[in-house]
């Protein structure tokens, strides 16, 4: 990492606080829609700019730019204070230079022009090529590529129209039910109570190192409030497809499921997205009251570097979900094959009597990739069960780990945990590895454990050739089979993608 | 009538050592050959050479193919020449259908030979049917390729996959090895069905057993990778009495 500047010297002179700009009527919800694409397209990039840095300032510049109400302001910088004092995680299965923070800009700091491609022809073919084999519309291509002046609408118009007008559509139907759905800085003022109550219920400030970080300069994320009894009408992913340009590398995600709810929530794309930001640590929180449920699905594919892993994501999360009354149920579904580095683990507080927590992940790593992710699942109420089905998929030079904790407190009587933990090798360059940690405080309790470890082998691979399947179609078959349990969990249209995404992942990582 | 496969003089080592020592075979459109011979003799390493598995290794001799060298091709290339190993101990493949393998099998095949792909109906319609043919529960389709099959289920799976692909030579590797009378004969119906005056089935065994079921138009007898001795289906019947000795104690 390149020494920086400590001070952020352009932050001062640009970095003055301002006053609140968000328009005072929150009645058009299609104003904000158009305000937050405008904020991205048309807004003066000059004053956006903050030099990279990290000090009290800085947090302060972040929450004056918007708007945001004394108490979060305070909460962040408390957060950051206590940042300050923690060090970064070492125990995790993964190898990286240490991170300079102050070489960050930590407010959505435009693409350097000098930086950046300047055209699609000074993209990695390769990343070209693979948007090409996902179907991704070509008018698409630059903006995922992170080219130069590619969010501008003479680039990208058609789809903003567009997604103006289906965003304000699911908008309506959403607002009938109840539901709010908005960036999390849209919430901050429309629903100041709620975000009050819930932020950093989940997750504390200083649960780890960069959840601390998210906490103090979070960019912007997704509001979710399901009111009583009500099933959220949609499926909350094709929208937030739309939407999930721009929220930044500190996203920041809550979502409220009051008593008797259901959401389904999905986020990712299985496009590799660039980005220059090579940091990325978002927190998302859930909360599910008495007989409430969510899911949240991912699909994670940010960019894994070149193949020696240059260039990639870091992409360190915290994501936790509290099940806080009885019966309530949060399931985590995830596929992850994107970023360099992977550090992630969903977890669930079991809290209310016979909650249920679920977890099935997908974890694909080729070529220098390195993976750590499982989950947490932690049994306080009576008679709650957790299901962990944890797959990883190891290739090239890369590794996978596994970890995963599975704690009953002596107040979970009659708890129950199934982990069921499957790594499969392809060659014998990769690695696999598995942390699965126990800790049972009950007696009443019953925790069980499955592992198994396998290749693709020689033999299944002949087989298939010899009815005409060629390897590479081999391969993503018998690692697609492999795969469904998990993908079985994921919304229809999203497990189809998937395989698709996981095939592409794996190209030449055979022969 | 040019032969569907010839091979010539051919002689081929594996890492322990030399297997084939001059084999020549030559079978023609709608025949049915049968291979026998003693264990270690190279029945299986001529079926696994025909289909291109890694780690034969071919010193001399040639193999021709519906024409082509077939030697030059990838085993799945040969697969879509129209070359099928029906294999003696088939490997499970857990998680993916069978019918998905199935659908994969056929399609990889016909894109190969710039045929239309059946419909996703049309595909599951016969297949079910030949399914049925061989006595093979249609629940079965679901399940993962090979996965906790008996011996039988997967001897039966292997010959469905022939019909469904309809080979131009099928090359059975000891498919009756572990099957009781009542899948022997299943198995048996379902090759008897296949052959055609357009196709070859070349059928590799230790018994005689499977010959009363599917009768050979020729019979070859190989003993340390030569071919010893060919006749009429009237040689099982004299080696089923005498023993292999008969043959291996004598010169060839």
């Amino acid at each position: 990492m390149s020494p920086s500047n400590p001070a952020p010297t352009q932050a001062s002179k640009t970095a003055a606080p301002k006053g609140p700009e968000r328009q005072s009527s929150d009645d058009a919800a299609t104003d904000f829609m158009a305000q937050d694409y405008s904020a991205g397209f048309v807004t003066d990039v000059e004053s956006d700019t903050i030099a990279p840095g990290l000090n009290e300032d800085v947090v302060r510049f972040i929450s004056a730019k918007k708007g945001e109400p004394e108490w979060l302001l305070d909460w962040r910088l408390e957060a950051f204070a206590k940042w300050k004092a923690m060090t970064p995680p070492q125990w995790a299965h993964v190898n990286f230079p240490p991170i300079d923070y102050n070489a960050i800009s930590y407010y959505s700091a435009p693409k350097s022009n000098a930086d950046g491609p300047q055209s699609l022809d000074e993209v990695d073919p390769e990343l070209i090529e693979t948007y090409n084999k996902l179907g991704i519309p070509l008018h698409e291509h630059a903006m995922l590529a992170g080219v130069v002046g590619a969010d501008r609408p003479n680039v990208a118009v058609d789809a903003v129209f567009d997604s103006v007008s289906i965003a304000t559509t699911f908008k309506d139907k959403l607002a009938e039910a109840g539901v709010v759905f908005c960036p999390i800085s849209e919430a901050v003022h429309s629903h100041p109570e709620l975000v009050q109550q819930y932020l950093g219920s989940v997750v504390p400030q200083t649960d780890n190192y960069y959840a601390a970080l998210n906490c103090a300069v979070f960019s912007d994320g997704s509001f979710v409030y399901i009111p009583k009894g009500v099933r959220c009408p949609m499926e909350l992913s094709t929208y937030f497809r739309i939407n999930a340009q721009n929220t930044g590398q500190f996203e920041r995600t809550l979502i409220i499921a009051e008593e008797g709810s259901y959401v389904s929530y999905l986020e990712g794309c299985t496009a590799p997205m660039r980005d220059e930001n090579q940091l990325h640590a978002a927190v998302v929180e859930l909360v599910a009251l008495t007989d409430a449920q969510i899911k949240y699905s991912t699909v994670q594919n940010w960019y894994p570097g070149d193949k020696d892993g240059k260039g990639g994501i870091y992409n360190f999360v915290t994501k936790r979900g509290l099940c806080g009354g009885a019966r309530a149920k949060i399931s985590w579904t995830q596929v992850e094959t994107g970023s360099a580095i992977t550090w992630k683990y969903p977890s669930v507080v079991l809290r209310g009597d016979d909650s249920v927590g679920e977890f099935y992940s997908v974890a694909l790593t080729n070529n220098a990739q390195q993976a750590d992710t499982g989950t947490k699942m932690i049994h306080l109420g009576n008679n709650t069960r957790s299901t962990i089905i944890a797959k990883g998929i190891s290739a090239g030079r890369s590794n996978s780990s596994y970890r995963g904790l599975v704690r009953t407190s002596p107040t979970a009587t009659g708890a129950r945990n199934y982990t069921q933990c499957d790594s499969l090798l392809i060659g014998d360059t990769c690695g696999a590895h598995t942390f699965p940690y126990i800790e049972s405080k009950n007696h009443d309790t019953i925790v069980e454990h499955e592992a198994t470890t396998s290749t693709v082998s020689d033999e299944q691979l002949f087989l298939c050739q010899q009815r005409g399947i060629d390897t590479e179609k081999a391969v993503s078959m018998i690692v697609n089979g492999f795969c469904k349990d998990v993908f079985r969990e994921l919304p229809m249209e999203f497990a189809v993608e998937a395989g698709k995404l996981l095939e592409v992942s794996l190209e030449g990582a055979v022969g | 009538m040019s032969a569907l496969l010839n091979v010539e003089d051919l002689h081929v080592n594996v890492a322990e050592g030399k297997i084939l020592k001059g084999l020549t075979l030559a079978i023609n459109p709608g025949e049915v050959h049968a291979i026998m011979g003693p264990n270690g003799s190279g029945k299986s390493t001529l079926a696994n050479l025909l289909a291109g598995r890694p780690g034969y290794q071919v010193q001399s001799g040639s193999v021709t193919f519906a024409g082509i060298n077939l030697l030059e091709l990838e085993p799945e290339e040969r697969a879509h020449a129209g070359l099928f190993l029906a294999f003696q101990y088939p490997v499970e493949i857990p998680g993916v259908s069978n019918m998905e393998f199935l659908k994969a099998s056929v399609d990889h095949t016909a894109a190969a030979n710039d045929q239309e792909p059946l419909s996703t109906v049309d595909f599951m319609r016969r297949t079910k049917q030949v399914a049925a043919d061989l006595d093979l529960d249609p629940e079965f389709l679901k399940r993962g390729v090979n996965e906790g099959f008996s011996g039988g289920e997967k001897k039966r799976n292997e010959i469905l996959q022939m019909l469904l692909l309809a080979p131009k030579l099928a090359v059975l590797d000891e498919t009756d090895s572990g099957l009781d009378i009542d899948a022997l004969q299943t198995v048996a119906k379902g090759v008897n069905s296949f052959r055609s005056a357009d196709n070859g089935v070349l059928m590799i065994t230790h018994y005689q057993r499977l010959l009363d079921y599917i009768v050979p138009d020729v019979i070859h007898v190989l003993a340390d990778g030569q071919i010893i001795r060919s006749g009429g289906a009237e040689l099982a019947l004299e080696l089923e009495e005498k023993g292999y000795g008969w043959l291996t104690d004598q010169p060839a």
